[in-house]
């Protein structure tokens, strides 16, 4: 019995120290966002709201665990963060970096509590006198009762309620505890609890993890209806709540009031934790659907078989509708089991979150002004990949702060805008995830690499290298240019490991620079399993997919705005552009009724910064399509990123924009159509 | 539909000295196939033809969820095309290539026999510079019939 419990209260925490670290996480986003928008009232407000329920949510779990420190620094933190909320203060640099800094210490108790290795804690007295400090400074109005609810006291009036709470069975299983709800009621007022017994079963029945109590509190004080509210606004859904204001003073109650179930002096925190049940998967409603259509027709493909069953003879045409059901069958289960592992791919945006933090501080660290771009969060990647990229990627980060970007007066000097900046894009590319890392600082300087390796040994003295035998330097293990070891990067165990790691996952690590303008860092991580959304297009008796992250717009053919010349693309005028026109047909070599330009439908997709336009013969629907690597059976074959199987089974082939722009022109405006 | 014309044949045994071999016949010779590097035996099925590929490379097509390229055994040595008809089959063939394990298909004109062949019946090719059948056969066994036999490397050739 004990030992169930205790796993029980294992498996909570579990949860609760995910729950924090994603909480962190957003008190972080929040934090740096808020540190941009110095001049929009609402949306700092806005901000400061998620913060500060992130935070509390964070205090109310860990008090619920018992595990102090955490609640105590996320309380102080919480006071700072509601003076915020509640004055007209706007943020400014030291308090974002205060609470910056509590998120660290914050963390660190998290990793600390969560390993359990008995080690010393991480110190938080100061943080705390720092947040107090701070929220004094801010606050105008008294210092607040750190129990006392965050709503001003002034335009409350004495009241008395009865609350009637019953609990579901299984509101323990969601991390609330009766018990703290209670004791919470206690401290807003006086009050007198009534526990009823009449659901509690034989005590053969009993399950621990179940609720059977319900209490009828009456309660009396200065208290509005918001802050009891605010008391159940985690169980909302878990119990039944009744809150009704008793007109009626009765001068009993307050000699009543001596009766409390439990003593104040426990002092617990003001809000019990709140947690969402069970598991620690996050997954869009999107694919939820996905998976619930997929089900939706497996109850149909069942039902067509059930209309078999039955005493009838086995004659032809129930043995081939029999064969039909089992193919339908065989394709359902197909589809959910591909629906099902698509469940496990999540956004790299989750592991690119952390670089807004990482840059923020680096480059003040560094003395250097950077801004970080980021783009294509939500492309998906399997998790066990995403997990395996969060390393690299961060050491890449930094090398490109600590090596790359130049400090300000340096760029001033080379005539650079004071501001390095630094992009991330993650993408698809041909069945790959492709992340790509740029900043317009220094480059690579192949002098100091090549005379570096010298000096390591890595070379022979007289070697003669050519730039990409130096480029490659920086993989080898032991090397590092930077002129004083820092703890930002100069240990030498940088690039290897990065591209060790990057191997491990079945990845390409490429570096390409130009010195003094930049430096350009491309991942590719190949893809067993990537959903993109697809549009299906129709050129001749085929079905193709184009990833609809690509294409820009989608028009129909119009002679008139053609314009040939001879050995080039054709062009089409859009608007005021020219957009290059490729007959997909042509490329990929399939017969289509539509070769003139006269009729058709023009897709326009960019690529590389450049815009094409591909001639097909339909469109068809849009849908997210599994991508299957054409090189798990066969090999890379130019212009395509994979394959992928439709609804009824057959095969589309998805196209490689950019490949498709690569074929094209070394064809150049040959309309020439190739026998399949 | 998938289902229709394929045939497992897992658990066929193979005695020690002896190969078993799948039999086929591609215009009007015999040819065979270690047997254990048979998948299945598919009826025709219109492939997606891929574009930029080697002419005898007739396309993919979805066998249980997966896209595996077909090859015209035909056009691979040379010989005269033929309609694809009712017994045109697709023999799946597991093989070992670059490390791993691929699946293709190799599109003959029909399925013939499964043969057992003392391994010591089986002979080298004989050696031509430059011809494909050299790298594609593993060796020749004298049956009734003369017959080609065709082993592991045939498909990663292809």
């Amino acid at each position: 019995m004990t030992n169930r419990l205790a796993d029980i209260q294992q498996e909570l925490m579990g949860t609760f120290f995910e729950e924090a670290v994603e909480a962190l996480t957003q008190i972080e986003s929040g934090l740096l966002a808020l540190e941009k928008c110095q001049d929009d009232p609402g949306r700092i407000h806005e901000l400061v709201n998620d913060v500060f329920r992130a935070a509390h949510s964070i205090k109310g779990g860990a008090a619920t665990f018992g595990l102090t420190q955490i609640a105590e620094v996320a309380h102080h933190a919480e006071t700072l963060l509601d003076r915020l909320r509640s004055g007209s203060m706007k943020p400014n640099a030291q308090i974002t970096s205060l609470l910056l800094s509590s998120v660290d210490t914050l963390r660190a108790l998290v990793q600390w509590s969560s390993s359990g290795d008995g080690s010393d804690a991480p110190a938080t007295d100061a943080l705390c006198k720092d947040l107090d400090a701070a929220a004094q400074q801010l606050g105008a109005g008294s210092e607040r009762d750190t129990a006392a609810a965050s709503k001003p006291a002034s335009e409350v009036r004495k009241a008395r309620y009865q609350i009637k709470f019953v609990p579901k069975p299984d509101m323990l299983t969601t991390g609330n505890d009766a018990v703290r709800l209670l004791r919470e009621l206690t401290l807003l007022g006086d009050t007198k609890v009534i526990a009823d017994t009449s659901r509690l079963p034989g005590l053969r029945e009993v399950e621990l993890t179940k609720c059977y109590l319900g209490w009828t509190i009456e309660l009396e004080g200065a208290v509005t209806r918001a802050q009891i509210d605010e008391v159940f606004s985690w169980v909302d859904d878990d119990a039944e709540i009744k809150i009704d204001e008793l007109v009626e003073r009765s001068s009993a109650a307050a000699a009543q009031s001596g009766e409390r179930p439990h003593d104040p002096a426990a002092r617990a925190p003001e809000h019990a934790g709140d947690r969402d049940g069970g598991g620690s998967i996050r997954v869009s409603v999107g694919k939820l659907d996905m998976l619930m259509n997929m089900v939706g027709e497996l109850v149909i493909t069942q039902s067509i078989l059930g209309e078999l069953e039955g005493d009838g003879p086995i004659d032809v045409k129930r043995l081939a509708s029999l064969r039909d059901g089992l193919a339908l069958l065989a394709r359902n289960t197909r589809a959910l089991q591909e629906s099902v592992m698509s469940l496990r791919s999540m956004p790299i945006g989750t592991v690119l979150s952390r670089f807004p933090r990482l840059v923020h501080d680096l480059s003040r660290q560094l003395g250097k002004q950077v801004e970080l771009k980021l783009s294509g969060q939500t492309t998906e990647v399997d998790k066990t990949v995403l997990e395996k990229l969060g390393d690299p990627l961060t050491h890449l980060v930094r090398n490109s702060l600590d090596h790359g970007i130049e400090k300000p007066e340096v760029r001033r000097a080379r005539g650079k805008p004071e501001t390095g900046t630094l992009s991330i894009r993650a993408f698809h590319r041909g069945g790959d995830i492709v992340v790509e890392l740029e900043d317009d600082g220094g480059g690579l300087d192949l002098v100091k690499i090549l005379a570096r390796a010298k000096e390591r040994g890595l070379v022979g003295q007289d070697d003669v290298l050519s730039d990409e035998q130096i480029r490659e330097l920086i993989f080898a293990p032991g090397f590092s240019t930077a002129e004083v070891v820092s703890d930002v990067s100069g240990r030498g165990v940088g690039m290897d490991v990065v591209r060790r790691n990057i191997k491990a996952i079945g990845g390409q690590i490429q570096m390409s620079s130009v010195q003094g303008q930049g430096t350009r860092t491309t991942l590719r991580l190949p893809l067993t399993l990537a959903i993109i959304d697809g549009q299906l297009v129709g050129v001749g008796s085929y079905t193709y997919v184009v990833p609809l992250l690509s294409i820009l717009e989608s028009v129909e053919i119009n002679r008139a705005r053609v314009s040939q010349f001879e050995g080039k693309l054709p062009l089409y005028r859009l608007r005021d552009d020219l957009v290059p026109i490729v007959s997909l047909g042509g490329v990929l070599g399939v017969t289509t009724g539509r070769m003139s330009l006269d009729s058709g439908l023009l897709v326009v997709v960019e690529t590389d910064g450049e815009r094409l336009g591909l001639l097909v013969d339909e469109l068809q629907a849009q849908q997210q399509v599994v991508v299957k690597s054409l090189e798990t059976n066969y090999e890379h074959v130019e212009g395509l990123a994979g394959a992928t199987i439709l609804g009824d089974g057959s095969i589309a082939l998805i196209l490689d924009v950019q490949g498709i722009a690569r074929l094209a022109r070394s064809a150049q405006g040959s309309s020439v159509v190739r026998a399949a | 539909m998938e289902q229709q014309g394929s045939t497992k044949l897992d658990g066929t045994k193979t005695a020690s000295a002896n190969e078993q071999l799948l039999t086929f016949i591609v215009d009007g010779e015999e040819y065979g196939v270690d047997i254990l590097r048979v998948q299945e035996i598919r009826s025709w099925s219109n492939p997606m033809p891929i574009p930029n590929t080697p002419h005898y490379i007739k396309g993919v097509i979805n066998i249980r969820g997966d896209v595996v390229a077909i090859a015209d055994l035909r056009e691979r040595l040379g010989l005269p095309k033929l309609e694809y008809g009712a017994t045109t089959v697709i023999v799946v063939l597991r093989v070992n290539a670059g490390g791993h394990e691929r699946v293709m298909g190799v599109i003959v004109d029909a399925m013939s026999d499964v043969t057992n062949v003392p391994q010591a019946a089986i002979k080298p090719p004989p050696t031509f510079k430059n011809s494909a059948e050299g790298s594609l056969a593993k060796g020749i066994v004298t049956l009734e019939a003369a017959a080609a036999e065709f082993g592991g490397r045939v498909p990663a050739a292809v």
